[in-house]
């Protein structure tokens, strides 16, 4: 095990880290604003594949995929919000439950549109080389991975920190009450970040169809993975999923090379031991 | 109390039922009664105290590996100490609540949910990558149901052993909630800061609630070890914690009745309609939904006021 | 429903010698990573049934297949549905070794057959054979075609190998015949990886792989496999490859592309074997379903068979389970992988085939495609390959850690 094994193997757990960012972060936004979780999660992910093997299919673009899927997915999470969540009020419990119901429901509609088989994402074949680097050979997709997680995420902090929508979120996180007083409708807060979660899951779900492929079941795998990040990185805290995605890529990362007997347990333990010390994550607040 | 006259006279009925039913569905009798006392313990947690576990088959995990481990290795639970098993499997399960729920029990509502949720992915992650003690990806096998007098190879009388144990459990856990121990959970459930200003040590409480659901759970997983003959790392994972959670929110939360009419729903629809159509998902999410938005009281809000 | 009753009563009299029923349950994977592999299984199994317009020797053939979704403990609970609730007389498939673990005792519990039509379970045809009265295999154990394997590798000139195996009893019992074989010819497995189950993200573990290994020992299935060796060659690794049957089969071949050239595997059938039988089966299939059979196919193809053989000498009875057992263990058939018969703990004594993924024009198709050439053939091989089946039976099941690994670190 010499430096070229430790420097692969950061890459690799940092590039699985950038589709975790991609996943959780819509989780924690959804989170930080409307104080639900959303058990459907990992639906919208496994669906914006779907939607986008589809589009494959259609008319063979790669390229055009990530968009449509992403946006279809983000308009049936607004669909989502505005009839079924929004009614409920603020119940925060309900919401959740509710959304376990959606999980259920979008799994079976999924296995009725695409059926049950085990597909793959063939990314376009410039991002299917390998480049060389200091004699390491890195695969151009992860590349794009983590260029796209970062320019998401710096996208993300620009119009939550420099925006008036961002201000209105956070203004909204902080104290919805508050926000109320003077005069935001927090509703559409609400639905807009609904549906943003909703569309960073689905991209997630195109990303990452590449090398985990888009079957049934897929959802609830990649959902506990997700918590993972949020509860490690603080719940709501957009940069705390920053962390939380390399962090939880790293530990899964080197868990399975060096550890294989523990290595879901050296995934979530570590989670544990946050709560333990910090129980509202590393950035988040109480 | 009518309630628990209507319940009894139900099982009772299943009970003098069961024989003529045929063989697969005095195992379904038997899964929806392992079920129910899972759900019973997420009832207490969600029902009584207030707190959504999603991570309940946690719990039955341990029980259930503890139950194949014991079996397959040592030879031992596979008669009279049968019942030390059980024992054993529920102070497991209470056992490892014990633990996690220091973890868990500083947060409330959602937050819980998470946590629970997390803690549950750890014993996933055991029962799925600690080969030399779970058996891994194989899960374990087990050569047989216990027999001591009686042979619980026997699906009847296995059935029989099981709905028992449910009878026993359903009156233990209504003995707790009716308890004043029980009532300050309720109260909890309300009024959090009210109860701590009167006094009352709510982190106390919730804790023993929560390493008294972990013990039957553990309960549940023996059962479910033998009901099936076979431990898997599947039956831990996040749909089967999902599965518990659903099952009381069908059937009704703070009624214990209620996660009873959830399995035999769940049950129902997933082991038996699946078999005749391909459809039943939708059933189970549409029925789910509505539940949810127009019924909050569960199926047993149709009957009575709802909650307790 | 009277009408139906009619409708059958009418369906009855139009095919004249059907009177008796035989009631077939079939599990395979339906949903999830693996369920195009359970289509493989139950296209093979039905091919056969449509050629025998569902007629075995005057039985006629009910086939219910259910999606055990490649789970042991779903599996279970299918089959007791399948057994149970439809009173089928023979449960068939289970893709998963361990799946095949787990539904044996069901067979024992239902007192129904049982055939391991895929599920390669080692120790059903081997220790366990006597707690299991009711199941038979018809395709092969984990370790049959490895053993062999073993020993053309070391035969070749690789000296070290390093091996990477699916974390579940098919890969245990895969590598743990290969390396048998391997080590008892002198050649010596220097690393044991052990991804999931289910992996995809081979990042983890492909740097772990020791460098100075001669070749790659990998046991991937399903998904796994078209995976790998994939991000081998992203990761610049250039070794020989060295891969359990399931690695190459031809489920996963028309999906790989060129990474996989040279690479040697083995396994009782090939769909490149150049004989009249799979020549032709391999036109029928492809005719019927669009793609090239694989062993999942076949075996399920030949199963269905076999059963049929039993059928037509008791003449569409159904024999009850001990006499089915019986019947099928004495048949000897020519088949689409070669000559099959059973050996006397109901396991299929078989040929076994070293292949090579080469790029060719076969059977008269005219596009290049990958296939399986095959460049060595180990005639009648049994599951104690040339080892005394009574010293064999004394050493424990392959696992993880048998044979230990004397040569790691």
């Amino acid at each position: 095990m010499d430096a070229n094994f430790w420097l692969i193997q950061t890459f690799n757990g940092v590039s699985y880290g950038a589709l975790l960012f991609l996943l959780a972060s819509g989780l924690t936004l959804i989170f930080g604003v409307m104080r639900i979780v959303n058990l459907s999660h990992g639906a919208y992910f496994l669906l914006g594949g779907y939607v986008a093997i589809s589009v494959m299919r259609a008319s063979g673009s790669w390229l055009l995929a990530l968009p449509i899927a992403a946006l279809a997915i983000a308009l049936l999470g607004l669909f989502v919000e505005r009839v079924f969540l929004r009614p409920l009020g603020f119940d925060p419990l309900r919401q959740v439950l509710l959304t376990v119901g959606f999980a259920f429901l979008f799994q079976q509609a999924a296995l009725d549109i695409w059926g049950g088989d085990n597909l793959i994402i063939q990314p376009p074949p410039a991002l299917s080389a390998s480049v060389v680097v200091g004699g390491l050979h890195l695969p151009v997709y992860r590349i794009f991975m983590v260029a796209l997680a970062c320019a998401i995420g710096l996208a993300l902090w620009f119009a939550m920190e420099r925006t008036r929508i961002g201000a209105i979120v956070r203004a909204t996180v902080d104290d919805a009450e508050m926000a109320r007083g003077i005069g935001i409708d927090t509703s559409k807060v609400s639905m807009f970040i609904f549906a943003l979660g909703a569309f960073l899951a689905a991209l997630g779900g195109v990303i990452g169809g590449a090398f985990l492929g888009i079957y049934p079941g897929l959802d609830f795998e990649v959902l506990p993975v997700a918590f993972a990040v949020v509860i490690i990185g603080g719940m709501g805290s957009l940069a705390g999923a920053a962390i939380g995605s390399m962090l939880v890529g790293l530990a899964d990362n080197f868990g399975k090379a060096l550890f294989p007997e523990i290595a879901y347990f050296s995934l979530y333990a570590p989670m544990v031991l946050i709560l333990a010390m910090k129980p509202t994550g590393l950035l988040g607040r109480e | 109390m009518k309630r628990i006259w209507i319940l009894l006279s139900v099982l009772a009925l299943a009970a003098a039922v069961a024989p003529f039913t045929g063989p697969f569905v005095i195992l379904l009798l038997a899964q929806i009664l392992v079920l129910g006392i899972i759900a019973m313990s997420v009832d207490l947690l969600l029902g009584y105290t207030g707190l959504p576990s999603l991570g309940q088959a946690a719990y039955l995990g341990v029980g259930a590996y503890l139950t194949a481990i014991l079996a397959t290795k040592f030879g031992f639970g596979l008669g009279w100490d049968f019942w030390l098993v059980v024992l054993m499997g529920m102070a497991a399960g209470a056992a490892t609540a014990g633990f996690f729920g220091l973890f868990a029990i500083r947060a409330s509502g959602v937050y819980f949910l998470m946590i629970t949720l997390a803690l549950g992915m750890c014993v996933w992650g055991l029962a799925y990558r600690w080969n030399s003690v779970t058996g891994g990806d194989n899960g374990i096998n087990m050569r047989g149901r216990p027999k001591f007098g009686i042979e619980l190879a026997n699906d009847l009388t296995f059935f029989y052993v099981v709905l028992g144990l449910f009878i026993a459990s359903f009156f233990a856990l209504h003995l707790l909630v009716s308890s004043p121990f029980g009532k300050s959970l309720v109260g909890i459930r309300e009024r959090e800061l009210r109860m701590r200003i009167l006094g009352y040590n709510t982190w106390l409480h919730k804790y023993i609630a929560f390493v008294i659901a972990g013990g039957f759970g553990g309960l549940a997983g023996v059962l479910w070890a033998h009901l099936n003959g076979i431990v898997s790392p599947v039956d831990v994972l996040l749909p089967a914690s999902v599965d518990a959670l659903l099952m009381v929110v069908l059937g009704g939360p703070g009624t214990l009745v209620g996660g009873l009419i959830g399995a035999t729903v769940v049950v129902f629809l997933r082991e038996y309609l699946a078999t005749m159509v391909q459809w039943w998902q939708y059933v189970l999410g549409a029925v789910y939904v509505l539940t949810i938005l127009y019924l909050p009281g569960g199926i047993m809000g149709l009957f009575k006021g709802g909650k307790a | 429903m009277k009408r139906i009753a009619v409708l059958i009563a009418g369906l009855a009299a139009a095919s004249p010698g059907i009177s008796q029923e035989l009631k077939i349950g079939f599990l395979a994977p339906m949903t999830g990573i693996f369920a195009q592999i359970g289509k493989d299984m139950e296209n093979g199994f039905q091919m056969y049934i449509d050629e025998q317009k569902g007629n075995f020797a005057g039985a006629k053939v009910t086939f219910i297949v259910e999606d055990e979704e490649g789970k042991p403990p779903v599996g279970v609970r299918k089959a007791e549905k399948l057994a149970r609730q439809d009173n089928v007389h023979l449960l068939v498939g289970g893709l998963l070794a361990s799946t095949g673990y787990a539904i044996a005792p069901v067979s024992n519990r239902v007192k129904t057959v049982y055939v391991l039509s895929i599920a390669a379970a080692d120790d059903l045809t081997q220790r366990d054979l006597k707690q299991y009265p009711y199941i038979v295999r018809t395709s092969w154990t984990s370790s049959q075609p490895h053993h062999p394997l073993g020993k053309w590798a070391c035969e070749n000139g690789f000296k070290t190998v390093s091996a990477i195996a699916a974390d579940y009893a098919f890969g245990h019992e895969v590598l743990g015949g290969f390396q048998k074989a391997f080590e008892d010819c002198g050649g010596k497995v220097i690393q044991k990886i052990w991804p999931p189950l289910g992996t995809k993200d081979f990042g983890p573990y492909i740097p772990t792989i020791k460098r100075d290994a001669d070749a790659i020992f990998s046991l991937m299935v399903g998904p796994m496999a078209l995976q790998f060796p994939k991000q081998l060659q992203e990761a610049g690794i250039k070794k020989p490859v060295i891969g359990g049957g399931t690695s190459y089969d031809e489920f996963v071949l028309p999906s790989m592309g060129d990474e996989v050239l040279g690479h040697v595997s083995a396994l009782q059938y090939s769909a490149a074997l150049d004989t009249p039988k799979n020549r032709e089966f391999v036109r029928r299939y492809r005719e019927k379903y669009g793609k090239v059979p694989s062993y999942y196919s076949e075996s399920n193809y030949t199963t269905a068979q076999m059963i049929h053989e039993v059928m037509k000498q008791t003449k569409g009875k159904w024999p009850g389970p001990e006499k089915f057992i019986q019947m099928i263990t004495q048949l000897k058939l020519d088949t689409p992988r070669g000559p099959v018969r059973f050996d006397d703990m109901r396991n299929p004594i078989q040929n076994i085939y070293i292949k090579k993924v080469e790029k060719k024009k076969l059977h008269g198709y005219d596009k290049d495609e990958l296939w399986n050439t095959v460049i060595q053939t180990y005639p009648d091989v049994s599951q104690f390959f040339t080892y005394k089946k009574e010293e064999f039976l004394k050493q424990p099941v392959y696992s993880r850690d048998f044979p230990p690994c004397k040569h790691c670190n």
